[in-house]
């Protein structure tokens, strides 16, 4: 990772803040409805591993903390803000939602909100690829407390059995909503549970991008190289509640102080600065115009977006005009 | 046009998609090496290999997600789960995943797979192997249902379902897998919207689906010998968006409608129709429409009480003679 590199993560890094914060505000405005999950403090942990894989062609898939993920497989931040401000010209035309965050065109396959659903998903893609010989690998982001569900054992079996290439990456931010991980789970390493499965892990601190970057390389190159699945986990934090309903109340002032003091952004920016790649004054600059361009592009474009017309309320259920409903002709 | 078993029909139509699209896959538990539990993928495994025929961990719900996440990158998966039964713990991905995925996306990401199972009540398998699920799987937006009374429509269907870019669910029944019938010797593509009159008639509409069309067949021939009425039948092969305009069509010439399922009545295929004909053709009928369904009862084991718990040709022929007065 080189310092252009660095300096362009900072900047991602920063957007992706910026906009999630924006995202708040604009719950809070009521522009945007529903379920909403936000992953400042987390910034790294995507970043870092998409920097060492191929965003906009490995195939990635993750629940429905998602925003991020999606922008930085290359989907456009006003089509995802757009979503969520439930409008036509949103990544999923509206009809998906903060949750369901979609860009197919940069092979980012989806956000899901069933705790677990995205593992077996991403197992699936890597069996395609690998059928069809493809270069890509398969990417599965999730949660801490996702690994408690049948589809987590069900799938890492298989990924195993068939060498699939597919990194699942854990990312654990201690809580699922707001059951501590100790409270939910038998074995508080994740990175230790996998090896049930012969699969190979990694545990790495995930508020440091360029350790994680470093991580996952190696389990890029692994799972790349046709040695079949990898795991790694990153330990993490969010600030925020899980999600807007959430108030928080069930972790300690001290624990979320320590952890703000380990931001993934603050520890780049800071590494920059010291190293003299860049001043302050360069990095307030950057948050400016990332904040206009937030302002001015981002949420103009959702503001001034249409909403899906009632009339095509059933677009989308089933495939439109298939031959083969029919019997292959007509 | 030959004679061939249901099971011989299923496997031809995976063989013949198979061979032409390299991208057409089979997975299920027992269907490779074992040739499946109703043979319906014998011999496919040596001629296609691990790669593309696929024997499943006893996974239900992991295995139906990994042909979910297959089809979104092209990948045609023909996925058998080995009893309707088992697929109770694949409905998360079914129905979350493969059912919603086209709709929540914007139509960007879509699952064209095949998910097919035996259902139906078997002889004395008891309540845990006796499910009749199709009612569950009908009520889903964005998943078709379709069910094969025969072998024609069992090749057929599957061919069509291998194509459509829709999630697929085929609902076979256990106690069919043997049946012979004739099924075309060129490629045949059912339809998997509509509905079949297999029966012409002019008295009363006999709707029945999968196995209780032939329950429906041979009381249409009782009514005719032993009591003069003449009904016609309709197979509802396709559950799943269910053909509003066969089912008016049909009451609009007989007047008078009897549903067969195999099923407990609630929430059911019978109270669907009704539903239908209440809304299509009301003012058609000459008398109230009838379900002919299952006792609501978990299936028994012992041989009496699980006859009387599932419906038979002898209760469709009851049935009409109450709504004729005879
Ligand atoms: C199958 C299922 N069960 C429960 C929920 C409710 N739920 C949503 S998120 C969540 C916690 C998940 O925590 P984790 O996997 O650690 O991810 P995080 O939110 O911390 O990123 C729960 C219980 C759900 N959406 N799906
Ligand atoms: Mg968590």
């Amino acid at each position: 990772m080189n310092v252009a590199d660095k300096k362009r993560l900072l900047r991602e890094m920063l957007f992706a803040r910026r906009f999630e914060e924006r995202c708040y505000e604009a719950y809070v405005e009521r522009k945007i409805g529903g379920f909403l999950h936000l992953y400042p403090g987390q910034e790294a942990c995507c970043h870092g591993v998409l920097e060492a894989a191929r965003p906009g062609q490995d195939y990635v898939i993750t629940g429905y903390r998602d925003h991020v993920h999606a922008i930085k497989c290359g989907a456009d931040p006003k089509e995802v803000m757009a979503e969520l401000y439930a409008k036509e010209t949103g990544s999923s035309k509206g009809r998906g939602g903060s949750m369901h965050i979609f860009a197919a065109d940069h092979h980012f396959m989806g956000g899901y909100a069933l705790v677990g659903g995205p593992f077996p998903l991403a197992a699936g893609m890597a069996k395609a690829i690998k059928m069809k010989g493809g270069e890509e690998i398969a990417i599965c982001f999730l949660g801490d407390a996702a690994n408690n569900q049948g589809t987590f054992h069900e799938s890492l079996n298989m990924a195993k059995l068939w060498d699939l290439p597919v990194l699942y990456v854990c990312e654990n931010n201690l809580y699922g909503i707001g059951t501590r991980i100790d409270r939910s789970t038998a074995v508080i390493d994740q990175y230790k549970r996998v090896s049930g499965y012969n699969i190979p892990s990694a545990q790495e601190d995930g508020q440091d991008i360029e350790k994680v970057f470093k991580a996952a390389k190696k389990a890029v190159d692994h799972v790349r190289s046709g040695k079949g699945p990898y795991f790694l986990e990153l330990m993490t934090y969010r600030y925020r509640g899980h999600s807007m309903s959430d108030s928080n109340a069930y972790r300690s002032k001290k624990e979320e102080r320590m952890w703000s003091e380990r931001d993934p952004i603050i520890l780049l920016r800071d590494r920059l600065i010291k190293a003299g790649e860049i001043t302050k004054d360069d990095y307030k600059a950057m948050d400016t115009e990332i904040l206009d361009t937030i302002e001015n592009d981002v949420i103009a474009f959702a503001e001034s977006s249409p909403e899906p017309r009632v009339e095509e309320l059933e677009k989308y259920v089933l495939a439109e005009n298939d031959p083969w409903v029919y019997g292959g002709g007509r | 046009m030959a004679e061939i078993m249901y099971w011989e029909a299923i496997r031809r139509a995976h063989d013949e998609e198979m061979e032409r699209d390299p991208l057409v896959i089979c997975m299920g538990e027992d269907i490779g090496v074992a040739g499946g539990t109703y043979k319906a993928t014998k011999g496919l495994y040596e001629k296609y290999g691990a790669e593309r025929v696929i024997d499943t961990p006893i996974s239900e719900n992991g295995y139906t997600g990994v042909g979910i996440g297959a089809s979104f990158l092209g990948v045609r998966p023909i996925i058998e789960i080995m009893s309707v039964n088992f697929a109770w713990l694949a409905m998360d991905q079914l129905f979350n995943s493969a059912a919603k995925v086209r709709y929540m996306s914007g139509g960007q990401v879509t699952a064209p797979l095949v998910v097919r199972s035996a259902g139906g009540t078997a002889h004395q398998l008891g309540a845990q192997h006796s499910a009749r699920m199709e009612k569950v799987f009908m009520g889903i937006a964005g998943l078709r249902v379709v069910t094969p009374s025969n072998p024609r429509q069992a090749y057929g269907l599957l061919k069509s379902a291998v194509r459509c870019n829709d999630p697929v669910y085929i609902n076979e029944h256990e106690l069919m897998y043997n049946m012979k019938g004739e099924v075309p010797d060129g490629e045949y593509f059912h339809p998997l919207e509509g509905s079949e009159v297999t029966r012409e008639g002019s008295d009363v509409t006999l709707f029945g689906y999968n196995i209780s069309v032939h329950w429906c067949l041979q009381a249409a021939e009782t009514l005719a010998k032993e009591h003069g009425i003449n009904a016609e039948v309709v197979d509802l092969y396709a559950l799943a968006p269910l053909d509003r305009a066969g089912i008016a069509a049909t009451v609009r010439k007989t007047h008078r409608a009897v549903i067969v399922e195999e099923a407990e009545p609630a929430v059911g295929v019978g109270a669907e129709v009704m539903a239908i004909i209440n809304e299509a053709c009301f003012f058609e009928l000459d008398a109230a429409p009838v379900r002919v369904s299952a006792a609501n009862v978990p299936v028994p084991y012992n041989h009496k009480l699980e006859k009387a718990a599932i419906p038979n040709a002898a209760d469709v022929v009851a049935a009409v003679r109450r709504m004729f007065g005879k």
